[in-house]
């Protein structure tokens, strides 16, 4: 340890809060806390994963049999449970990173005090940010594997595997916009109001029906939608269909990811080291 | 200040040392000025009332608050741009526990360990010392939560000490507990201080400042009004005495003319009235011979409480 660097001597505020360079080995540090927490309840991660599977045969049972066959990403027909599988992980995947960065980030951040307790040791906001991030991606990601089997099961396509990058993609950059969003909640009722903007990004995000059946109008709205770009992305993945808008789809998010990690630095910074 | 790098235990210096320093926030200035030094292998106190800018000074020194003017060194580094490397080598003990619920005895112990980068097996070792130091080793696979006070904050002592840090802080170490959990805290860390860890202490306690500080500064809004040994403090501040008068409830007023001239100095307070002098028991006695006729007397030696009443004109806990 004491590896901290002491090239700069002067750091502006920028620095204070974001002083990448100095932090090193500490996000580590804090997602083995996550670990060690949940070490014990490994049980209760199952859920997070059973989500998604009993939608995913639910669709496949109910509307598989009334719906048939829709338009898929290259305009070639597909199986409606294939059409609708690549959504619903995107759309889990975001469930997931929100879930795990709201009320359990809140928790720490406003009453259990842990956060205090690590800025008290050589880690920084970012370590905290990061840390906590990359918990929710690596346990999305395990989701997201564990649904990516029994979608190949279903649909049978090899292609499905390029969907794990795409989920941990979607966790991060909804992690990191949720940690961010969380620290400036001030009381528990107050996550309805994430429920509240997560809930349209679920229905809406072309993830049960094709862009195309919005009118031109109103298309921009949907093409907002941070989650609209995991579903059109991890669609097109698992079609088989690549083109080059994946990289628009792939920049947003990464974007997004940046964004949330940044402001969720300065907010903790903000809160805590007055 | 001359700045001189990495922990360079050659050139001594002090191990805090802070000139004009000051805390606003907002307007209002929690820290008006304070200079200060600590040196190695003293145990330091802060001595004041609630809001009298004790936390704040911690805050600065501990590198979690950036101090909004003056100059402030600790362990010879500068807070501001070696935050992180100042932290590793210091112990902190905040005011309320922020132990981690969702983690056993142990596992907070590592865990925290860990924030400082130290390897797995040095802190799976240094946890099961902690805890021998800590009286907490028939808990160590608990969970803190139902633990008692006293024992949480053995252990918020015992994680602060898994870095082996030269310099500790401790915000009200013992506030809340109760006298049988505050005597076995005060031996751990007379303990400490033995071993050559240096100690800096909030309180608003008297006797756990006369118990744990061989040097101290009493603060009140936000200065520095006195500094001294705690005897030294008395000798300078208060007579070697103290004559304690209750009277019945609204009889107090009449009775002070009566009395005061009889000792160096007098207080009123709401329920009682202070006679500073070096003999309570002749002073006693010319209380009586003059007909007084208090409910109840006491006397006792003066302690830093009198001290800071005689320099703020306030008791230390309202």
């Amino acid at each position: 340890m004491r590896t901290m660097d002491t090239t700069q001597r002067a750091p502006g505020l920028v620095l204070r809060i974001l002083p990448f360079g100095r932090y090193t080995r500490g996000p580590g540090s804090v997602v083995e806390r996550s670990m060690r927490v949940h070490s014990r309840t490994w049980v209760i991660m199952v859920s997070g994963f059973a989500e998604p599977v009993v939608y995913l045969v639910a669709f496949q049972i109910g509307f598989g049999a009334l719906v048939g066959q829709v338009a898929g990403p290259g305009g070639q027909p597909v199986d409606y449970v294939a059409f609708v599988a690549p959504a619903l992980l995107a759309a889990s995947a975001m469930n997931g990173a929100i879930f795990e960065t709201t009320y359990p980030v809140f928790f720490k951040l406003r009453y259990a005090k842990v956060y205090d307790a690590m800025l008290a040791t050589p880690l920084g906001p970012v370590d905290i940010a990061l840390g906590e991030i990359s918990w929710a991606v690596i346990r999305g990601g395990a989701y997201s594997v564990a649904f990516v089997v029994v979608m190949m099961g279903l649909v049978g396509s090899p292609f499905a595997l390029l969907l794990v990058p795409a989920a941990l993609l979607v966790s991060f950059a909804f992690a990191s916009v949720g940690m961010a969003l969380s620290t400036f909640l001030r009381s528990p009722s107050q996550f309805d109001y994430i429920r509240l903007m997560v809930m349209p990004l679920f229905l809406f995000s072309a993830t049960f029906y094709p862009v195309s059946v919005y009118p031109d109008s109103v298309r921009w709205l949907v093409q907002v939608s941070p989650l609209y770009h995991g579903v059109e992305l991890m669609r097109g993945l698992a079609a088989g269909v690549l083109d080059p808008s994946m990289i628009g789809h792939i920049g947003v998010l990464a974007a997004l990811a940046a964004v949330g990690v940044a402001a969720t630095s300065r907010r903790i910074g903000a809160l805590l080291l007055g | 200040m001359a700045r001189d790098g990495e922990g360079d235990e050659r050139e001594p210096h002090p191990m805090v040392s802070g000139k004009a320093l000051v805390k606003r926030f907002g307007g209002i200035a929690a820290v008006a000025g304070i200079d200060v030094e600590v040196r190695r292998g003293e145990s330091f106190g802060f001595l004041g009332p609630n809001g009298a800018g004790k936390s704040s000074t911690m805050r600065m020194i501990a590198c979690v608050s950036p101090r909004s003017d003056g100059e402030l060194r600790v362990l010879g580094m500068d807070p501001e741009t070696d935050g992180p490397r100042i932290r590793a080598r210091i112990g902190v003990v905040p005011q309320l526990d922020n132990l981690d619920v969702e983690l056993t005895v142990r596992q907070n112990l590592q865990v925290y360990g860990r924030y400082f980068g130290l390897s797995r097996a040095h802190v799976r070792a240094k946890a099961v010392e902690l805890m021998a130091f800590a009286e907490l080793s028939d808990r160590a696979d608990d969970q803190v939560e139902p633990l008692s006070g006293g024992m949480k904050r053995r252990l918020t002592i015992a994680r602060s000490m898994v870095n082996d840090p030269e310099l500790l802080l401790l915000d009200e170490p013992t506030t809340g507990l109760d006298p049988q959990a505050r005597h076995l805290l005060w031996g751990r860390l007379y303990q400490l201080k033995q071993q050559g860890v240096t100690q800096i202490i909030t309180t608003h306690d008297m006797h756990e400042a006369e118990q744990l500080c061989d040097r101290l500064v009493v603060m009140d809004g936000g200065q520095i009004v006195a500094e001294g040994s705690p005897s030294n403090l008395i000798g300078r501040f208060s007579t070697r005495e103290v004559l304690e008068l209750r009277f019945a409830p609204g009889k107090q007023d009449g009775q002070i003319t009566r009395v005061a001239d009889l000792a160096d100095r007098h207080e009123v307070l709401p329920d009682r009235l202070l006679l500073y002098a070096d003999d309570g028991e002749a002073t006693l006695e010319a209380v009586h011979a003059r007909g007084v006729r208090p409910v109840s007397t006491l006397i006792r030696r003066s302690t830093l409480e009198d001290v800071f009443l005689r320099l703020t004109g306030r008791s230390l806990v309202e």
